[in-house]
């Protein structure tokens, strides 16, 4: 059976696989313990003279205090102390989850309208898959291509809106060798729900592995057409381009090579391995009429031997 | 207070038998230019419905496309519309104006003894500004929907979304008119025209939160208006204000906005607490515990509310010393609103608690509002809300705040006053049905979400992760229920107003001025001036005896 992608650790909470998830869970069952107990002791006096004072009739006694000044300030004093020291608990967690370790591995993270792009310090970009090393501090520099975005790990408990014009910042330190999610927070439009990562954390060695030869544990190398299939999913191609024939965003892949498509200046153009190559890179050079001019370029995002197997995989879908 | 030996049952003087403010002239032109704040308040009554139905409509919608965890009834763009104008609808359509100036409109004036608001006319201004902001976020949704989401956030909603965003931000912008103009009619009202022997501290605390609701309104409000209108300007002229591409910024928008809004969700619920301080007083008998204390912390929740705003914005890229700032500040909230729940139950013991349907109603506020103050702290905590941010878990809290506890308190409200305004008694045993199935319903559709949200489930989403679908499912069988409670309710007040029993002058025995005249009123209200001797919720020496 699969696991979920975020594996619960308790009731409510998600698994902690980050060094910060139980600082911000200590503080989360603070609150809910000092609320448990207020919202018990609160209820059961509304229960208690719901019972006790019920109507009995014309002639109940009505008592005619009308404020205690005794009650009064114990009861603004009380909450506010415990307030007082919720804010610190609160405090405490943030500023260690507002601060990044000197030695943190820096990596730029891009999000835009519907894909997270992760570039790492050796120059490797992954696309809605974010690898990291577990152990090591992580800091992620962020910013937006044109909307408000936010970075959200439910496993690592860490959140951070990224907003076009600047840089935000987001750091953790995977504790647990996982496979989970990260979320797009922000509403960002039509594909907002569907802007999800992946979120693998690796073994220091398998993570330099990865960074070496793109592959992960386990993995050999794929034969073009099948890699281009894997791509087709991980690079989003899917948001936007169907396999069955049905519009999207963009024109479907279903028969796509081969086929004479007119270009929104009037012009057409055989679909072949060049015009491929061309939509990756220049993708708003030859818009295929009727479809709105929004495809992100890939250049820089894919490797040559990634576009060949684009190639492969889409001479495949008949 | 009354001289009951020259009115009959219904608190009628024998000169007006049958002559009150709904039949003392008749015809849609005589409601249309009626400048009687009861007859506007009814008006608004109506248009809040209409708005609630709204709202609800596009609620059951959302939560039957979040059955299944892919597409169940719509595709991700009418999902988008649908969140989106269930939040617009309800907030704008229905919750600010709800309470203030429908039962505020009708009741203010009478439970100080006036004859009307202090300026009628702009009374009635107030309420066309109000139907000409619905008609644009009406035409909004003919004309191409809104997918921005009630916040508006900038730059989707100033450059990216291609749907109605002027026509719906510019009808908030009247909309916010209407209700500077209420909170400005009300203040001055409350300032000049109580009756004699009426001082401040013998006013029922509903008109307290009332007050500070009006300052709100009247101090906040402009502040909305001038961020949708540059939002508006950005939009349609490109000048660049909050959208980095035109030298904008982002951030600042969500400062704007939410220098309001943070405020504004005490306009939402300061008035629900002032209902539930009137119903709990009335149906248990009792002289409210605390009253000074009630009527400060209003006042001390109003002006706290416009020093808080920043905790909207934990995650936003504010600065890191503003949000522990605005962590501190957000805290002095819980202690006024404590107080308030402190209070309320010091007023049920030494009562003789009656459970009729507005008391029920304003235990259900207790229990509702203990859940979403409470859960408040969760999200005030600066660690906790990294996590909690933008999740169900948020909401969850905010619904038990507007909805379990204003729209609560709000019908809670509205049956305790129905046979004032109507002139008639409804169904209890119906509408105890309805209000079990509302209760019920709205916990099981609601706290799911308190679970949804911990479990790291994100706000807003059209399709989600498979791990969250029976959850999900749930909380939307919850909704069902909700809605079948709501429809009970309406069906029992509609058939009161056909065939209910006429109501006497005082069905619950209340101390307050507006039950010492007919039900319903006479278009004067009163008789003849009232003068007050007693304090505030206080009986005559000859009843406590």
């Amino acid at each position: 059976m699969r696991l979920d992608p975020i594996e619960l650790g308790s009731f409510w909470m998600p698994k902690q696989s980050s060094t910060i998830a139980e600082e911000i869970d200590t503080a989360y069952y603070i609150v809910y313990w000092l609320d448990v107990v207020m919202f018990v002791a609160l209820m059961g006096a509304l229960a208690y003279f719901m019972y006790k004072y019920k109507r009995r009739g014309p002639k109940d006694k009505l008592s005619d205090v009308t404020h205690s000044t005794t009650l009064e300030i114990s009861w603004t004093i009380i909450p506010t102390i415990l307030v007082i020291g919720l804010f610190f608990v609160g405090l405490k967690g943030w500023m260690k989850a507002m601060v990044a370790p000197g030695n943190a591995l820096e990596i730029r993270t891009t999000a835009e309208m519907y894909m997270w792009t992760f570039t790492y310090p050796n120059g490797n970009v992954s696309v809605n898959e974010l690898v990291v090393p577990k152990g090591q501090p992580v800091k992620l520099i962020m910013s937006s291509k044109d909307v408000l975005h936010s970075f959200f790990v439910p496993e690592f408990r860490v959140k951070q809106d990224v907003v076009p014009g600047m840089y935000t910042t987001v750091w953790f330190e995977a504790t647990e060798n996982r496979d989970t999610i990260l979320f797009c927070t922000e509403y960002c439009g039509v594909g907002h729900s569907d802007m999800m990562a992946k979120v693998l954390v690796l073994d220091k060695p398998e993570y330099d592995q990865w960074q070496e030869t793109g592959l992960k544990p386990g993995e050999k190398p794929l034969p073009p057409a099948e890699l281009g299939k894997k791509l087709y999913a991980t690079r989003s191609c899917n948001t936007c381009h169907s396999l069955d024939g049905s519009r999207i965003q963009g024109p479907t892949f279903k028969g796509v090579f081969g086929r004479t498509e007119q270009i929104a200046d009037g012009s057409s153009v055989k679909v072949d391995e060049n015009y491929i190559r061309e939509s990756l890179l220049e993708p708003n050079k030859k818009v295929v009429q009727g479809y709105p001019a929004v495809m992100p370029t890939y250049k820089g995002l894919l490797k040559e031997t990634d576009i060949d197997a684009i190639i492969a995989y889409l001479k495949t879908v008949q | 207070m009354a001289n009951t030996a020259t009115v009959d049952e219904l608190g009628h003087a024998p000169e007006v038998r049958g002559k009150n403010y709904l039949n003392q002239t008749a015809g849609v032109w005589s409601w249309l230019t009626t400048v009687d704040h009861k007859r506007i308040g009814i008006m608004y009554l109506v248009s809040v419905l209409v708005g609630f139905g709204l709202g609800g409509i596009f609620a059951l919608l959302v939560r039957l496309e979040l059955l299944t965890a892919k597409k169940t009834i719509m595709d991700a763009t009418q999902y988008n519309q649908a969140f989106t104008l269930h939040g617009a609808a309800m907030v704008f359509l229905f919750i600010i104006p709800s309470i203030p100036a429908s039962l505020g409109n009708f009741f203010l004036p009478l439970m100080i003894g006036a004859k009307d608001v202090a300026f009628p006319k702009l009374n009635l201004l107030s309420l066309y500004l109000f139907w000409i902001g619905a008609i644009f976020m009406l035409a909004a949704i003919v004309t191409g929907g809104v997918d921005t989401g009630w916040t508006f956030y900038v730059p989707y909603a100033s450059g990216v979304s291609t749907t109605s965003v002027i026509s719906a931000t510019f009808g908030v912008f009247v909309m916010g008119f209407s209700s500077i103009l209420t909170g400005l009619n009300f203040i001055v009202t409350l300032h000049k025209l109580r009756a004699p022997g009426m001082s401040w501290y013998r006013m029922p605390l509903f008109l307290w939160s009332l007050y500070a609701t009006s300052i709100i309104q009247v101090l906040a409000t402009p502040v909305l208006g001038i961020t949708l209108l540059l939002l508006i300007f950005e939009r349609a002229f490109h000048i660049g204000i909050f959208d980095p591409t035109l030298g904008g910024d982002p951030v600042l928008f969500q400062h704007f906005f939410w220098f309001y809004s943070h405020p504004a969700v005490y306009i939402m619920i300061l008035p629900g607490m002032g209902v539930a301080t009137e119903i709990l007083s009335t149906h248990s008998k009792r002289r409210v515990f605390g009253y000074k204390a009630i009527a400060f912390s209003s006042v001390a929740i109003a002006l706290v509310s416009f020093l808080v705003w920043g905790h909207h914005m934990f995650v936003s890229g504010q600065s890191e010393l503003s949000s522990a700032i605005f962590s501190f500040l957000t805290f002095f909230v819980a202690i006024p609103s404590g107080v308030k729940m402190f209070n309320w139950l010091g007023t049920l013991w030494g009562g003789s608690i009656r459970f009729t349907v507005p008391m029920l109603y304003g235990i259900a506020f207790l229990f509702l509002f203990a859940i979403g103050g409470l859960t408040g702290l969760f999200l005030g905590t600066l660690s906790v809300d990294l996590h909690l941010h933008d999740t169900y878990f948020v909401v969850a809290h905010f619904h038990y705040v507007m909805m379990g506890s204003t729209a609560i308190a709000f019908f809670g409200g509205l049956h305790h006053w129905w046979p004032k305004m109507t002139g008639k008694m409804y169904d209890e045993k119906l509408a105890r049905v309805g209000f079990a199935l509302t209760f019920i319903g709205f916990n099981w559709t609601f706290f799911t979400q308190f679970i949804l949200g911990t479990r790291g489930m994100p706000r807003r989403y059209y399709n989600y992760l498979d791990q969250f679908q029976p959850l999900h499912a749930f909380s939307t069988y919850g909704s069902w229920v909700l809605g079948t409670g709501f429809l009970i309710t309406f069906i029992c007040l509609a058939r009161s107003l056909k065939t209910g029993a006429p109501a006497p002058a005082n069905p619950w025995d209340s101390t307050t001025l507006e039950w010492q005249t007919a039900s319903p009123p006479i278009t004067e209200n009163f008789e003849k001036a009232p003068i007050v001797t007693l304090d505030a919720y206080e009986r005559p020496a000859e009843e406590t005896a």
